[in-house]
């Protein structure tokens, strides 16, 4: 079987049957050039979702109904001893900016907001609106 | 079948279907894919009928599947699936396995042309013929993908390119074809609907659970909110499949068997059916003075349609 390297080598001379591979190294889920994981739609939004650690909840909505899966998910186990899930962070490069995970955030204060892209993270911590007394 | 827990713990799941794919902005579609490949812990193999999932999802030279997965034509998802299938069945008899410790599980994806319309009859053979696969139909009652022409699926009313509102007309004259119920006739060992939400995520990994353990053709048919043909903003994807279970005009329920229905969702207060169709920018016509008889026959077959569903379920028939 070729290579994706060879196979890629012309238009016209694409093989039949070609086999594009997810994983270049599929014991250690090591992702090849080639998965999607790995290309980038960033220049698709014009607003990106900023996120806000302190405010989080975790209940993982916003990861279940991103139709992009950009949140990085880390595996935390609780005192009793489940597996929890634990939102870390945004992966900019897959997200375009659709503003779903905003709609769907259950806190008070919603703990993902909208922010024009030119905007620093850092910058839109800042302006995240306060809590009323 | 993969238990699922909390969302907490289901989330944990590493994804089968990553992001980098080129669907629009807000599309249900992926939602829909990564809710249901990640429902179970057995390997996969996915055949993808044409449509915006396969066109999207796998330009070359990138693709988006962490899973074995075909791309086939329009009218043949099901029956490669099917194929497949009785390939591994044959393989497995002759022991020739590759991984014998695994088990390998059969998905189908089809979008509604692919489904209602142009596989249909390959759906209908592979599920009478007996195959052991789950087909999802990610409902979004139009072809998109080639420009939101009409299907079988599309509304009563609904402006499409094929079905254009104006003076003369006022959308598709015809209604919705109930697919769900013609494949529980086709005595489908298990028949759902579901919508991507997070008010009804258990319900739909639940299904997709159930369905892709279940032995024998299964079918999910999933409302797919089309942020580009119905006209709304992209971040209203799952408020608009949300009012489509709460005014009924997509009730969840479930059939086991091909007889015994069971509504998994019934909404507190049921929303009148203008509540879902004002969102949208399709139906905006609708509610011109002239059109206004389109609505009020829109919720008669709503009310019609659900509270067949109830007596249905209740006489267990």
């Amino acid at each position: 079987m070729a290579t994706p390297k060879e196979m890629l080598t012309d238009w016209d001379k694409v093989q039949f049957g070609a086999v594009l591979p997810a994983f270049e190294d599929p014991e250690h889920k090591k992702r090849s050039k080639f998965h999607s994981y790995n290309y980038s739609v960033a220049d698709w939004r014009v607003e990106k979702p900023v996120f806000n650690r302190e405010l989080c909840i975790d209940c993982d909505f916003c990861w279940v109904s991103c139709p992009d899966s950009c949140f990085i998910v880390e595996e935390v186990v609780t005192k009793r001893g489940k597996k929890q899930a634990k939102i870390v962070g945004i992966n900019y490069n897959l997200c375009k900016g659709c503003g779903v995970c905003v709609e769907v955030c259950p806190t008070p204060i919603k703990s993902l907001l909208m922010f024009p892209e030119y905007v620093d993270n850092e910058e839109a911590l800042k302006q995240w609106p306060k809590k009323d007394k | 079948m993969k238990k699922i827990g909390s969302l907490k713990e289901f989330a944990c799941t590493p994804d089968r279907f990553q992001g980098g794919h080129r669907l629009c902005p807000g599309c249900a579609h992926s939602m829909i894919v990564r809710e249901v490949v990640n429902a179970t812990d057995d390997d996969l193999v996915i055949s993808t009928a044409t449509g915006c999932l396969e066109v999207c999802s796998a330009i070359y030279p990138y693709t988006s599947w962490d899973v074995s997965w075909i791309h086939v034509g329009f009218e043949n998802a099901a029956a490669t699936i099917s194929g497949a299938e009785a390939m591994y069945k044959a393989l497995s008899r002759k022991n020739k396995l590759y991984n014998e410790d695994r088990r390998v599980k059969f998905v189908a994806f089809g979008g509604d042309g692919g489904t209602y319309d142009i596989g249909f009859q390959s759906l209908s053979g592979a599920a009478e013929r007996g195959h052991d696969f789950l087909y999802v139909c990610l409902d979004n009652e139009n072809y998109a993908n080639t420009g939101g022409q009409r299907s079988s699926a599309t509304p009563l009313g609904a402006h499409t390119s094929t079905t254009p509102r104006g003076r003369v007309s006022y959308g598709k004259k015809q209604k919705k074809k109930d697919l769900t119920m013609i494949m529980a006739a086709h005595g489908c060992p298990y028949v759902a609907t579901a919508i991507p939400s997070t008010k009804h995520w258990k319900d739909l990994a639940t299904k997709a659970a159930k369905a892709i353990s279940t032995v024998g053709p299964t079918f999910i048919n999933a409302l797919s909110p089309c942020t580009t043909e119905w006209k709304f903003k992209p971040e209203e994807t799952t408020e608009i499949a949300d009012l489509a279970v709460e005014t009924c005009a997509f009730p969840l329920y479930e059939i086991e068997d091909g007889h015994k229905l069971k509504i998994t969702y019934r909404p507190k207060v049921k929303l009148p059916i203008e509540d879902y169709l004002s969102r949208q920018g399709r139906f905006s016509h609708l509610f011109k003075p002239e059109n206004k008889w389109i609505i009020e026959e829109w919720q008669k077959q709503v009310d019609e349609y659900w509270d067949y569903l109830q007596r249905r379920e209740e006489a267990g028939v």
